[in-house]
């Protein structure tokens, strides 16, 4: 940063700087979706930034209420497409909850497997989408292949490659087999392999390194104000994580740090993310190698879902955040309320903060570390 | 073979248009390829054998787009600068020796007309950037005009720290002086001056920045500014743009050819000197190429830190030495 630049919008209104508006989006390279960003910008330098979302608005919530809740099944992998398996798990656990099922272990242990090998799978993603933000595009094909060793994995069970609904109320719709257990140990095997590759090559280079240290800083009390979690919170060196705080499914029996790092720049949040792709490898390990035998689904699940009148809540580590939902339910076959908080955006509405006073470049480098999935911005 | 002067330089400026194209075509076939290597995939596999038609289909793809000029584009400007684009390049070939007698023009002055006529191509960026008319290409060509006046002066000092030692601006002439053997080439010759080495890194980066290229793409920088300059042009716009940056490339590379790498002179003594000098060429060309696929892209305030911080001073240094040398000796 060149020191000493007035780029504070007061300083601006005392002494007029020509200044004018930079429309970044919502068809833009760097926004990955439909965002809009208005930048009011002096020069290269950000004086205000102010993100216009709705463009990708598909009313889950209102669907929620309008159908059964067998009907709202396919809907939650599609609010963020990336992390589907801890979407869909907080869907089937608030109903659970409503319903009172017990869920059978195994069924826990392979949800807790497919979830996290989905996060892994949403770190690839973002992990070649922000390089390629800063003009590094060999690494996105190299995400994508391993990524796709995870997407067959999981077709192979789910039956899909992107938004699964592989979660019931009660358990799975099927077991896993022998080739997946297999298929996943070796890629535990790959995965380590590759992350070794991809410090030594990625994080070490020194332009990357340049780009990324020092540059937009989060405080964690920003991150309180706008209520930001995940990996944002965590590169700004505050531990919290859904799976250690509020334990749900059968995390607590496992093994695995919650990696954060107090600086809460830019590269603070890349290696939280690659120290997350690494701890996920050690549950997935530890899942694996305890997994019981036994049925995939529970005995007793009513074929109408009909929960009691109540208030319910349940909230998972997705791989953005705190995703939660709040079921509000009369006691008929359709939610009153399904409040759904995603955590794509809290961390989107802290950017005008965070950005103001950056270079335009450095401003896009911060919004590319925030990990935006623009759907579940607006869902 | 001598023909008569008109035809003479007639011929030989239809084989520098004809060899410009041919890169500019065939060097974005082998782009896509070196960066399908380094990705792991096969690249243009479609069209023609190993995808080697693909240039072609290209070229007549954007030549049925339409130019599109937007009304608020300042029409005559907008229109004039890809043609601006790419005959500095060309110019700039017709001095440059392709082999002992493969020369358009044996010009005493060549290497400064090789530096007049390159720093017309920021000018046009500029122009192409301005006459668009869009935020983000005046932002680009903002950033490509710092870019160049930064990087073109620890260029000049490299090139004037060279021309010491050596004594003639005939590019011709550089080159005889590096014969006998690879160690009589520049880039080696460290008992005329210990730089010599320096000198060609700080006029590698150099020619990086100049040319656009990744690390130094600011003029482009997809991820933020689009396309940057280049946002407004369609067809054939957007490709004499494309063209110009292959282009300039091989002059970057020509020169740095002739400067430090004994330009047609053979390091083993066989095939004929053009050959060498195009292997040498390509294999700068593909480090350029290289780099591109390897490395992120840096921050604009950083790349002109490094030239004023690092490149000027070290190039200002380098020719005091080199003149206190020369002085002493």
């Amino acid at each position: 940063m060149s020191p000493g630049h007035p780029t504070d919008s007061s300083v601006s209104a005392a002494a007029p700087r020509e200044t004018f508006v930079l429309n970044v989006g919502p068809q833009h390279p760097a926004t990955h979706g439909v965002l809009r960003l208005k930048l009011t910008m002096d020069g290269e330098y950000v004086l205000h930034a102010e993100p216009v979302i709705g463009y990708a608005h598909r009313m889950h919530e209102k669907m929620g209420e309008n159908r059964t809740y067998v009907q709202f099944l396919p809907n939650p992998s599609r609010i963020d497409y990336l992390s589907a398996m801890h979407y869909m798990h907080a869907y089937v656990c608030v109903v659970e909850r409503a319903l009172g099922i017990e869920v059978p272990p195994r069924a826990e242990y392979i949800r807790v497997i497919t979830s996290e090998l989905n996060r892994i799978a949403s770190h690839l993603v973002w992990f070649g989408a922000f390089l390629l933000d800063l003009g590094a595009f060999t690494p996105l094909l190299y995400a994508f292949d391993d990524r796709e060793k995870i997407l067959d994995l999981l077709e192979a069970v789910t039956g899909s490659r992107l938004t699964y609904c592989y979660y019931r109320f009660g358990g799975l719709c099927n077991d896993v087999d022998e080739q997946f257990i297999e298929g996943t140990r070796a890629f535990v095997k790959h995965m380590r392999g590759r992350l070794g590759m991809y410090h030594k090559l990625v994080t070490e280079n020194l332009i990357l390194r340049k780009r990324l240290e020092g540059i937009g800083v989060i405080s964690a009390e920003l991150c309180r104000k706008y209520g930001a979690t995940g990996p944002v919170l965590r590169g700004s060196g505050v531990p919290c994580d859904v799976r250690k705080l509020e334990p749900y499914s059968v995390y607590p029996e496992f093994e695995f740090d919650v990696p954060h790092f107090a600086e809460g720049d830019c590269m603070a949040r890349y290696k939280v993310r690659m120290e997350e792709i690494a701890q996920s490898l050690r549950i997935i390990e530890q899942a694996i190698a305890k997994l019981p035998p036994g049925p995939v689904m529970a005995e007793k699940v009513p074929r109408v879902i009909k929960p009691p009148p109540g208030d319910y809540y349940f909230a998972v580590e997705a791989a953005r955040g705190r995703f939660a939902i709040r079921l509000v339910s009369d006691g008929t076959e359709v939610p009153y309320r399904l409040k759904l908080r995603t955590p794509s955006f809290s961390n989107l509405a802290l950017f005008g903060e965070a950005a103001r006073g950056l270079l335009m470049q450095d401003a896009l480098a911060l919004l590319g570390s925030l990990d935006l999935v623009i759907p579940d911005v607006d869902r | 073979m001598i023909l008569p002067e008109p035809y003479r330089l007639i011929a030989y400026l239809v084989g520098a248009l004809a060899f410009v194209g041919l890169n500019a075509a065939y060097l974005v076939w082998l782009e896509r390829k070196v960066a399908a290597r380094f990705q792991r995939r096969p690249g243009p596999t479609e069209v023609g054998p190993a995808g080697l038609l693909q240039p072609i289909a290209d070229g007549l793809k954007l030549l049925g787009k339409q130019f599109v000029v937007w009304p608020h584009a300042d029409r005559v400007l907008f229109r004039l600068a890809p043609a601006f684009v790419l005959a500095p390049a060309l110019m700039c070939l017709a001095v440059i020796p392709f082999g002992h007698a493969l020369c358009a023009r044996d010009f005493n002055l060549g290497l400064l007309l090789v530096f007049a006529f390159g720093s017309v191509n920021v000018l046009a960026i500029l122009l192409g950037g301005w006459a668009s008319r869009n935020k983000y290409s005046v932002i680009a060509a903002a950033r490509v005009v710092s870019q160049n006046v930064a990087y073109e002066i620890p260029m000049l000092l490299v090139v004037t720290t060279l021309l010491l030692t050596a004594g003639t601006m005939n590019l011709r002439e550089l080159v005889q002086q590096q014969a006998g053997g690879v160690w009589n080439w520049n880039l080696v010759k460290v008992w005329v001056n210990p730089l010599m080495p320096v000198l060609f890194l700080i006029f590698y980066v150099c020619m990086l920045a100049e040319t656009n290229r990744a690390p130094f793409d600011m003029a482009e920088a997809e991820s933020e500014l689009v396309a940057g300059a280049f946002t407004e042009y369609a067809g054939m716009g957007f490709g004499l743009f494309f063209m110009a940056e292959y282009a300039n490339i091989v002059v970057g590379a020509s020169v740095a050819t002739v400067l430090f790498l004994g330009g047609w002179h053979s390091p083993v003594g066989v095939m004929p000197g053009t050959f060498w000098f195009l292997v040498k060429l390509y294999a700068l060309v593909f480090s350029v190429m290289w780099v591109r696929w390897t490395f992120p892209r840096t921050q604009f305030y950083r790349l002109l830190n490094l030239s004023w911080k690092l490149l000027i001073p070290a190039g200002l240094g380098a020719l005091l030495f080199t003149a206190l040398i020369l002085k002493l000796r």
